[in-house]
């Protein structure tokens, strides 16, 4: 016993090491690529590329600054792992991310009022986030429901939600949600109250509690896909779902719950960003999450370790693009550039092994099964 | 025989795929108009050869003479040119285009811009006259019976002149009594001075048909003979390179209770057609009933029903005293089933999952495999450990993934996860197809086995011989209904042959 | 397509028609409002019914492509880009900068397509994964040149946006466009004229033609169209290329002819709406384009309620809201996609790489 253990134990550390080396390498690529192109347009990838160091881990402030730019990353990120392990591509992580914000910021300002009172930290908190991850749950389950009973495609269906999510959250925030405020011309919740806000870790710096926590979620997925036996049916539904249903697993719940798992995620990320950073919530904040979430599940091959990695790196480009952007003029968009090419070698692994020479070794993934209808 | 009576010649061809050798220093010729079989086992590198000669596959090394010209065969476009057509295993048609559509795919004409399916048509008319295959250009292919689809794969070469003709298990699909309808048109093209290749495993068939036979076994060829020198035992010897028992050792069955009761079962296939039409029989502990039918009269979603796999339309069917119509897999196979199924890689295993979380595919929520909705993880291991021994299972550990197991071992870790079970009835479906002769052995006395330990056993499968082997009683089935039953050993080939036709005794009669 | 289908997609129509009839009512003749509503929906549903037929050539020849989306935004991008270059750079007059302007959309959708067939085809990378990895390249390669180019000084066009060329100019098909009050109808800008042209151009040739027959072959059945001489890597390479172009210049319709200006994430999903066009027209061009008229009438229906504004009614006051009325297009989206108004069948080989 003890023994086969043992040889798993190193099994899964060659197997480690082995999985990173592809992300590694893809990463490496798009950088040298990336400043081809910063070079093309007439920067200095160098100088650019120190800038970019400098501001994601230079200072206290900074390590703090990519803390906060990681936690929604790895909250979605998460999100879209989950769903790939169960077969499931949700490009939906957008628009679950906004409604479980915009129910966050709902409960965090709105609640005191209906209640004609005060409410404790200690409730307010829990039930602000708590019902955010429910709405993330719910407005994925959609799109998961409708994969299960009618076999419409979860690819179109999540991007159809999110243009929902994004009218409907711009219906709310320039009508009943508005900040009353006379002084306020933008699309924004009002605040939210003391009472529903998390406090930062350190008294000057704007990391906080939920970069912590989603670092222990991220470890709670971890478990949940490998030891528990809703992991083992998720990870049989999205490796071959016939040999699901002959092993007796009813597919039809695990796509929703798999969804809804992945909606909640989403909804935490939200409702996290919220309560913890922003205190309102805002018009077009939720943009581009959806898919940063997607590179960043699939750079960390879907296992959550390797996510919260993946996530911090795509948190410190975002963080350092600023100081980069001060200190050399290239616009930090260029991060996104980078990021869709370490996407491109990312799913592409067979172009980066081409380039580097590596043999194949693992399964692929595999989500196009056709459409529905 | 001349050399220019030599239509075509493959020598020493070689050709490796990552882990196995395909064809080693393989020779083989044709004569022009006679009827050359190639026989061999699954996986003895007949189809290899055969997609080498069509262009599909390149050689290692090895040369390809054609009318006694060295050729290189790129491409399936260069064999065309060179006269060779080929019908392959499965059907390379198209379901949703027509006849003519599928016969001028490649080779289209095209008046104007615009294909010409006249001239198309008339042509086609033509050639089904003067082969005496009989084919409707207009029809949808996906709608014609499998018999009258092969013989559009048949027109299909000749429509681009084809001389040589090779048909890769061209009977696998049929009745004898269709198998005997093909050999006459085989017989009729060699007479016309086409040259045909035919590929098999099936021993009578090649003393039938052939005029020269050549045995491959393992990658290799084995030797070259004629039906007059050889019989069906000397033939099999060659295949497997051992005398093989062709029968299963078994004593009489011991019937006791009815384990499974079905009655006037109707299940509909992916389209939405009756494909089982009222299916009634009993399955009793301690028997072995086989259901023998030619491929797609109903026994695949027959066996997809009884298992939860597919919705019922009507009747019901009672396992162990339970009525468990209709209930998804899960409550099935608590009561008491055990599923071997047909499709072992699609439906029977995760193949990126490892040995032992597949010996556990159907039981991982059960104790001691879990605990409160926890994987114990030591449990599983020691689990598949055991089983690894008890059957055989030849795998390096139980954490290598299923798929880099061969055929045999992972039919092997199904039949260990199903037979470790708590069952009382076992559906197997196809039990050893594609399998090499040990594990066969090896499954067959497992399913006996069984039966002796007093568990109830539906076998269907496609071979014949198999079904005559290990049934007890054998029920035939024939457009989605079973037109007979009978004792084994009360029945010849022959008149199961005529059954699975749907030629019933009462019919021949009238 | 079957005429039920057809019945359900006249029905929807009309239904959205009739909304902006019974309000417009009392301000304008049916007839107008018709005319107009019709010509807004021809116009409107340009972009999904090329986007549709990009998805019909890829998916007919076994590729799914997702990545519509982001080709459609490239090619809006780069096709405005040149067009800009032509006038202010090279100072060509209008005409000439705006037609180099669709070559050059046309050009990136096959760009764009190109990368597409080498990921999906050449190293089998999962289908969707390739489409959405197109997606996001062309939001950032876009959102980045806009920046760099327009925003920050030092670059060709010193840190500001040109002044444009304009959009194309309408075309009046002769006699039709004389008609009174539905003349309007047939007076569209050229893209408009072209994605009609090319639903008649694509039925032709993947019903009637050689190449057709080919390009079906291999997205039924690979392996049959191989062993009968047919080179399905090369089928599949051009025809992927050829449905890129088309989404090149649904492209070109936003910043070409709807209006002169880029944005980042202008193309707001139309690509991923055309692609459900594409599905409940079963794969079928003239299916694809009816099926993207019911999106071009939602699209209409929002413009005109706009237009009509203040005589809604207080009972419907959602209508007034464009955020609410603008979820149309999308729900219908996704009730197409759930099957049951009418299922589909795509072609068998759909999104599977081809392993020789």
């Amino acid at each position: 016993m003890q023994r086969g253990s043992d040889r798993r134990l190193t099994k899964g550390l060659k197997r480690l090491l082995y999985s990173l080396y592809v992300p590694l390498l893809a990463v490496l690529t798009s950088i040298i690529l990336g400043g081809l192109i910063i070079k093309a347009v007439g920067g200095d990838p160098i100088a650019a590329y120190r800038g970019l160091l400098e501001g994601a881990f230079g200072t206290p402030r900074a390590l703090s600054e990519t803390a906060v730019w990681a936690t929604p990353y790895i909250f979605a990120g998460l999100a879209v792992a989950v769903a790939f392990k169960g077969g499931l591509f949700n490009i939906g992580a957008e628009g679950q991310l906004a409604f479980g914000a915009v129910t966050a910021a709902l409960i965090g300002y709105a609640l005191p009022v209906w209640l004609h009172t005060d409410i404790p930290a200690f409730i307010h908190i829990p039930l602000a986030v708590g019902l955010g991850v429910l709405a993330g749950a719910l407005w994925a389950a959609i799109p998961g429901a409708l994969k299960a009973y009618t076999g419409g495609h979860e690819v179109i269906n999540t991007i159809m939600m999110n243009y929902i999510a994004l009218n409907i959250t711009s219906f709310l925030l320039n009508g009943p949600m508005k900040n009353p405020d006379p002084l306020n011309l933008s699309a924004r919740t009002p605040d939210i109250a003391a009472s529903a806000r998390i406090p930062p870790i350190f008294p000057d710096l704007r990391v906080h509690w939920g970069f912590v926590l989603a670092l222990l979620v991220a470890g709670l997925m971890w478990w949940l896909l490998w030891k528990t036996t809703l992991g083992f049916e998720i990870r049989t539904v999205g490796a071959n779902p016939d040999a699901a249903k002959y092993a007796g697993i009813n597919v039809k719940r695990i796509i929703v719950l798999t969804m809804a798992i992945s909606g909640a995620l989403a909804g935490l990320a939200g409702a996290i960003e919220v309560t913890a950073l922003n205190y309102r919530h805002e018009l077009g904040f939720s943009i581009g999450y959806g898919f940063d979430a997607i590179a960043i599940a699939l750079l960390g091959k879907s296992n959550p370790f390797g996510v919260v990695l993946a996530a911090i790196l795509f948190g410190a480009m975002r963080n350092g693009a600023t100081r980069m952007q001060f200190l050399t003029q290239i616009p930090v968009d260029i991060i996104s550039v980078i990021q869709a090419l370490i996407l491109l070698f990312v799913a592409a692994d067979a172009i980066i092994r081409f380039i580097y020479r590596i043999r194949a070794r693992e399964e692929r993934v595999v989500l196009t099964r056709g459409w529905g209808g | 025989m001349t050399n220019n009576n030599m239509i075509l010649e493959a020598k020493d061809i070689t050709k490796k795929f990552p882990g196995v050798l395909a064809n080693d220093h393989v020779n083989f010729d044709l004569h022009k108009g006679e009827i050359h079989a190639l026989l061999g086992e699954n996986g003895a590198g007949k189809t290899t050869l055969m997609n080498i000669l069509y262009g599909l596959y390149r050689p290692d090394s090895g040369e390809v003479r054609v009318k006694g010209e060295a050729t290189v065969i790129h491409s399936p476009k260069d064999s065309i040119a060179l006269g060779i057509g080929m019908v392959h295993q499965h059907f390379m048609l198209i379901p949703v285009f027509t006849v003519a559509e599928n016969i001028m795919l490649g080779d289209e004409t095209v008046r104007h811009g615009m294909l010409d399916r006249k001239t198309v048509a008339a042509k086609i008319k033509d050639l089904s006259q003067r082969y005496g295959l009989d084919v409707d250009p207009q029809a949808l292919v996906g709608q014609l019976p499998v018999g009258v689809q092969q013989r559009v794969e048949i027109v299909k070469t000749l429509y681009r002149d084809a001389e040589i003709l090779i048909l890769d298990e061209p009977t696998a699909v049929l009745t004898p009594q269709e198998s005997d309808d093909l050999f006459r048109i085989m017989r009729e093209l060699t007479r016309r001075g086409v040259s045909i290749i035919f590929i098999t495993h099936k021993l009578k068939e090649v003393l039938a048909v052939a005029d020269r036979i050549t045995v491959m076994r393992a990658g290799q060829v084995v030797g070259t003979t004629q039906p007059a020198d050889t019989d069906e035992d000397k033939l099999a010897a060659m295949m497997v390179g051992r005398e093989v028992i062709l029968t299963v050792k078994k004593g009489s069955a011991e019937p006791k209770d009815v384990v499974l009761q079905v009655e006037n079962l109707q299940v509909q296939d992916d389209r939405g057609l009756d494909i089982v039409r009222g299916v009634s029989f009993e399955v009793r502990a301690g028997e072995i009933l086989g259901i023998a039918g030619v491929q797609g009269n109903g026994q695949t979603q027959l066996a997809e029903a009884l298992t939860g796999l597919r919705p019922v339309k009507s009747g019901k069917f009672i396992l162990a005293d339970k009525d468990v119509t209709g209930k998804p897999p899960r409550p099935i196979t608590q009561t008491g089933l055990g599923h071997i199924p047909e499709d072992r890689q699609r439906h029977g295993l995760v193949l990126p999952y490892t040995v032992a979380d597949n010996m556990v595919l159907c039981s991982y929520y059960l104790s001691p495999f879990a605990r409160n909705g926890i994987i114990q993880q030591s449990a599983v291991d020691s689990n598949a450990r055991q089983l690894i021994q008890e059957y055989d299972v030849r795998t390096p550990s139980p954490y290598v993934p299923t798929f880099k197991l061969s055929g045999g071992n992972q039919q092997k870790v199904i039949v260990a996860r199903e037979l470790s079970r708590p069952i009382k009835l076992l559906v197997a479906s196809q039990p050893t197809r594609g399998l090499d002769v040990g594990s066969i052995e090896y499954i067959h006395k497992e399913i006996v086995a069984m039966r002796d330990r007093g568990l109830g056993v539906l076998l269907i499968s496609a071979e014949l011989d198999e079904i005559m082997a290990l049934s007890d009683r054998i029920a035939v089935m024939y457009r989605g209904q079973i037109v007979a039953t009978v004792e084994v050993g009360k029945v010849t080939r022959e008149q199961l042959g005529l059954l699975m036709a749907g030629i019933t005794p009462e019919k021949i009669a009238a | 397509m079957d005429w039920r289908r057809f019945g359900i997609i006249l029905f929807i129509i009309s239904i959205m028609f009739g909304i902006v009839v019974l309000i417009g009512i009392t301000q304008n003749s049916p007839f107008v409002i018709i005319t107009s509503m019709l010509a807004t929906t021809i116009a409107v549903a340009t972009p999904l019914t090329l986007g549709a037929l990009s998805g019909i050539f890829c998916e007919r020849a076994g590729v799914v492509n997702i990545g519509i989306e982001g080709m459609m935004l490239g090619a809006a991008f780069f096709g405005w880009l040149a067009s800009l270059y032509m006038n202010s750079i090279f100072h060509f007059s209008t005409m000439p900068s705006l037609i180099v302007g669709v070559i050059a959309a046309m050009l990136s959708g096959g760009l764009f397509a190109l990368l597409h067939a080498v990921l999906s085809i050449t190293f089998k990378v999962d289908q969707i994964i390739g489409g959405t990895v197109i997606n996001i390249l062309a939001i950032g390669v876009t959102g980045f040149l806009n920046r760099q180019l327009f925003f920050e000084s030092g670059s060709v066009f010193g840190g500001q946006v040109p002044h444009s060329p304009g959009v194309l100019p309408s075309i009046r098909i002769p006699l039709l466009a004389d008609i009174p009050t539905f003349g309007r109808i047939f007076e569209q800008q050229p893209i408009t004229v072209a994605a009609l042209i090319l639903v008649v151009i694509t039925h032709f040739i993947l019903f009637k033609t050689r190449w057709g027959l080919r390009t079906r072959a291999v997205g039924e059945h690979p392996r049959a169209a191989e062993t009968v001489g047919i080179n399905v890597v090369r089928t599949r390479y051009i025809n992927v290329i050829i449905g890129g172009m088309i989404a090149g210049l649904g492209g070109a319709y936003f910043t070409l002819q709807s209006v002169s200006s880029f944005e980042p994430l202008m193309t707001n999903g139309r690509g991923f709406i055309a692609l459900a066009a594409m599905i409940f027209g079963n794969w079928t061009p003239f299916g694809a384009w009816a099926a993207a008229l019911v999106f071009g009438a939602a699209q209409a229906l929002q413009i005109n309620l706009q237009f009509f504004r203040e005589l809604i009614p207080a009972q419907w006051a959602f209508l007034q809201n464009s955020y609410l009325v603008g979820l149309a297009p999308y729900i219908l989206t996704m009730l197409i996609l759930t099957g049951l108004i009418g299922k589909t069948t795509p072609p068998a080989a759909d999104g599977q790489p081809y392993e020789k």
